[in-house]
C-alpha cells in the first residue's frame, strides 16, 4: 500500500534519519573503506608502524608461500558452508513441515523446535567441547562403556570438521525452522487436501506443493545462513577447535577448521598481528559477499516467486 | 488410517525435538552433579546445581560477564528499535528528496555483517581520540588524511561496553521491517488524523505505536537474541576480562586451567541460555507474527 497523503514537516525527516545515518556511516561504512585502505599497508597491531606497500598483501595471498594456506582456507569455507546450509535448511523444512500438518495440535512441537534460535554459537561450541572432549569428555565416556573405541575427535582432522559441521546445524536449526514455519503456516490446508483428493502420495505432495511454495524463503535461508557459515560460526570454531588440526596433505597448510574469518582473526590480531594483511582478506570477502548479494538480487528476482506485494 | 498417520507424525516429531534437546539437556542433567560424578557414565541427577552455580559464580566472573551482557543486549534491543522505528517512519510517512537513495543507503548495510569489519572497525574505536578540536580539525580537514590513509585518531573505547554497544545501535534489519509494516497500515488511518489536525507525534503515539506492537516485540527477540550472542567484535575489543562479555567469558572459562570442571563450565552455560529464552518465550507470538511479515519479501 502507497500511501498518498504524507506529512510535510520540513525538517523532521532529517532528526528522525540522521542517528540512523550517522551510525551506519561512522561505524559501517567507514570502517569497510578503512579496511580497503590498510589493505595496502603493511601495519602491526602492537607496534602501530605503518608503511604503503600497494598491492603486496593481496600479491601474498594469492602467490608465494602464504598462499596455499588461504587457498586452503578459501576450499573449507565453501565446503564447510556447502554442507552446512544444504543440509541443515532440509531438516528443518522436514521439521517445520511435519509440524504445520498436525495444524493446532502441532503447537508443542512448535514451541520445543523454535528454542534453539536463542542458541548462540559459543555455547553450541562449549556443550559440544564438553561431549567431545577426547580424554575427560562425555561421548567418549559413554563408548567406552561397551567399547574401546576412544576416537579423538577434536585431533582427528575428519572428526573435528565433521564436527564442527554438526554443531553448526544443530545451532542454526531453531533458525531455519521458524523461517519455514511461518511460510508454511500461511499455505491454507485446502491445497493438501486438494492434493490428496486427486491422489497425490506423502512424496509427491511434498514435492510438488510444499517444495515450490517455500522456494522463496529457502533462497532467503540459503543467503542468510552463507552469512551465519561465513561469518557468526567463528564463536563455534573458536570454543571448540580452535581452527585447528592441521589436515594431511595438500590440506595441511592451514587448520582444516581456519574458515577465512578464522584467518582474518588469527593473522589480524594472533601472533603476528599483521593488520593490513588481515584487512586484505576482509576485502577479499567484502567481494565475495558483494558479488553473492548481486546474484541474489539479479538472478533471485526473476527465477523465485515472491509472494505479498 | 489418518490416525495412524498422526501417530506416525507424532513419533517422529517427539523423537526429532529430543535428539535436538539433547546435548542441552545432558548439559543440564551434568551440571546438577557433584564433580566426581560429571566424568563418569552416569545419567541419573544430582542435587548439586546450585553448589556448581556458586562455584562457577565464584571461580570465574561469571556475575560480571552476565551484568556485562545483560547491559550491552538490553541497550541494543531499545536503541536499535527506537532508532530504526523513526528512521522507517520517516521513510514511509514523511515527503522528502532523495527518499530512494536513503533506503537503498541503509538497505546495503545487511550485507556488511560486523565481523568482516573488525579490522577496519578496531582502529577507529580502539585509538585514542585528539586531545583538543584544534588537533581534531587540523586533521579532519585534509581528506588526504580521512579518506586515503589509515585512521588516526578514535574513540578510545577499548574495554568499554559502550564499544560493543553503539556500533550496533542502527539496524536495516529494523527499519526494513518496520517499514513493511506501516505500508501495510491503512492510508485511509493517515488522512483522518492529518484531517483531524494530529501531527506526526501524536499520529506515531496514539495511532502507529499501538498498531506496531507485534513488530516490536518480534525485533526485541532478534535484537536481544543477535547482541547475546555477538562473539568476534567483543572478543577483539574488550581486553579486560571485567568488561567482558558472557560468550567470550565461556572461551575464558574453558581455557583457564588444565583441570576444567565441566560440572561448574557446564551450569554456567545453563545460566547464560536463560536471558535470551525468557525474551523469545515471552515474545513468542510477536516472534512468530513479525517472521511471517518479513519473509513477504
Amino acid at each position: 500500500m502507497v500511501h498518498r497523503n504524507r506529512y510535510k514537516t520540513k525538517g523532521l525527516e532529517i532528526l528522525f534519519l540522521f542517528p540512523t545515518l550517522l551510525i551506519l556511516i561512522l561505524f559501517l561504512y567507514y570502517p569497510a573503506w578503512q579496511s580497503i585502505i590498510l589493505s595496502f599497508f603493511r601495519s602491526n597491531l602492537f607496534l602501530g608502524t605503518r608503511k604503503f606497500i600497494g598491492l603486496e598483501n593481496f600479491q601474498n595471498l594469492f602467490i608465494g608461500p602464504l598462499a596455499p594456506a588461504y587457498y586452503q582456507s578459501m576450499i573449507q569455507t565453501l565446503v564447510f558452508s556447502a554442507l552446512v546450509i544444504f543440509p541443515g535448511l532440509l531438516i528443518g523444512l522436514c521439521l517445520a513441515n511435519l509440524s504445520a500438518s498436525l495444524g493446532k495440535k502441532g503447537r508443542i512441537y512448535r514451541i520445543l523446535l523454535i528454542w534453539p534460535y536463542a542458541l548462540s554459537p559459543a555455547v553450541a561450541g562449549t556443550v559440544f567441547s564438553f561431549l567431545f572432549n577426547p580424554v575427560t569428555g562425555a561421548v567418549n565416556t559413554l563408548i567406552g562403556t561397551f567399547s574401546s573405541w576412544q576416537p579423538r575427535w577434536l585431533d582427528n582432522p575428519f572428526l573435528a570438521f565433521l564436527l564442527v559441521i554438526i554443531a553448526c546445524i544443530w545451532k542454526n536449526i531453531g533458525y531455519n525452522f521458524v523461517f519455514y514455519l511461518a511460510a508454511l503456516q500461511n499455505v491454507p490446508q485446502i491445497v493438501y487436501e486438494a492434493g490428496k483428493i486427486d491422489g497425490a502420495g506423502i512424496f509427491k505432495r511434498f514435492f510438488r506443493i510444499t517444495l515450490p511454495l517455500v522456494g522463496p524463503v529457502s533462497y532467503f535461508l540459503i543467503f542468510t545462513n552463507l552469512s551465519y557459515t561465513f561469518f557468526e560460526a567463528f564463536g563455534l570454531i573458536d570454543l571448540l577447535t580452535s581452527g585447528g588440526p592441521m589436515g594431511p596433505a595438500p590440506f595441511d597448510n592451514a587448520g582444516l577448521t581456519t574458515l577465512l574469518i578464522y584467518k582474518v582473526f588469527t593473522d589480524g590480531f594472533g601472533g603476528s598481528s599483521n593488520m593490513g594483511f588481515a584487512a586484505a582478506q576482509s576485502v577479499i570477502l567484502m567481494t565475495m559477499i558483494g558479488l553473492i548479494t548481486w546474484i541474489q538480487f539479479h538472478y533471485g528476482e526473476k527465477k523465485v516467486h515472491y509472494g505479498g506485494e | 488410517m489418518k490416525n495412524k498417520k498422526e501417530i506416525t507424525v507424532h513419533i517422529v516429531l517427539s523423537l526429532s525435538c529430543l535428539i535436538i534437546a539433547f546435548p542441552i539437556l545432558f548439559a543440564l542433567l551434568k551440571s546438577t552433579q557433584p564433580p566426581g560424578q560429571v566424568m563418569s557414565a552416569r545419567m541419573l541427577p544430582g542435587g548439586y546445581f546450585l553448589a556448581n552455580v556458586k562455584n562457577a559464580w565464584l571461580h570465574y566472573n561469571l556475575d560480571l560477564y552476565m551484568l556485562n551482557s545483560l547491559k550491552i543486549a538490553l541497550s541494543i534491543m531499545f536503541g536499535k528499535t527506537f532508532l530504526s522505528f523513526f528512521a522507517a517512519f520517516a521513510l514511509v510517512f514523511l515527503n522528502f528528496k532523495a527518499k530512494k537513495v536513503v533506503f537503498i543507503f541503509i538497505l546495503i548495510t545487511l550485507m556488511m555483517p560486523t565481523e568482516m569489519l573488525i579490522i577496519g572497525l578496531f582502529d577507529l574505536i580502539s585509538l585514542s581520540p585528539p586531545a583538543n578540536l584544534n588537533e581534531f580539525f587540523s586533521w579532519f580537514v585534509n581528506p588526504r588524511n580521512v579518506l586515503l590513509s589509515p585512521v588516526e585518531y578514535g574513540f578510545g573505547w577499548t574495554d568499554k561496553s559502550i564499544s560493543v554497544i553503539v556500533p550496533f545501535l542502527a539496524s536495516a534489519t529494523g527499519v526494513f521491517l518496520f517499514r513493511q509494516h506501516f505500508r501495510n497500515i491503512p492510508g485511509s488511518l493517515l488522512d483522518a488524523s492529518i484531517i483531524d489536525g494530529a501531527g506526526p507525534f501524536r499520529f506515531i503515539y496514539h495511532i502507529l505505536f499501538p498498531l506496531s506492537r507485534s513488530t516490536v516485540g518480534a525485533l526485541f527477540v532478534v535484537q536481544f537474541i543477535y547482541a547475546w550472542n555477538q562473539y568476534l567484535w567483543p572478543r577483539v575489543i574488550i581486553r579486560n576480562d571485567s568488561a567482558q562479555v558472557i560468550q567470550v567469558g565461556l572461551k575464558a572459562i574453558i581455557g583457564n586451567a588444565e583441570g576444567v570442571e565441566w560440572g561448574e563450565v557446564m551450569a554456567g552455560t545453563i545460566l547464560s541460555m536463560i536471558p535470551p529464552l525468557i525474551i523469545l518465550l515471552l515474545l513468542h507470538d510477536q516472534f512468530m507474527k513479525g517472521v511471517s511479515v518479513s519473509d513477504e519479501k
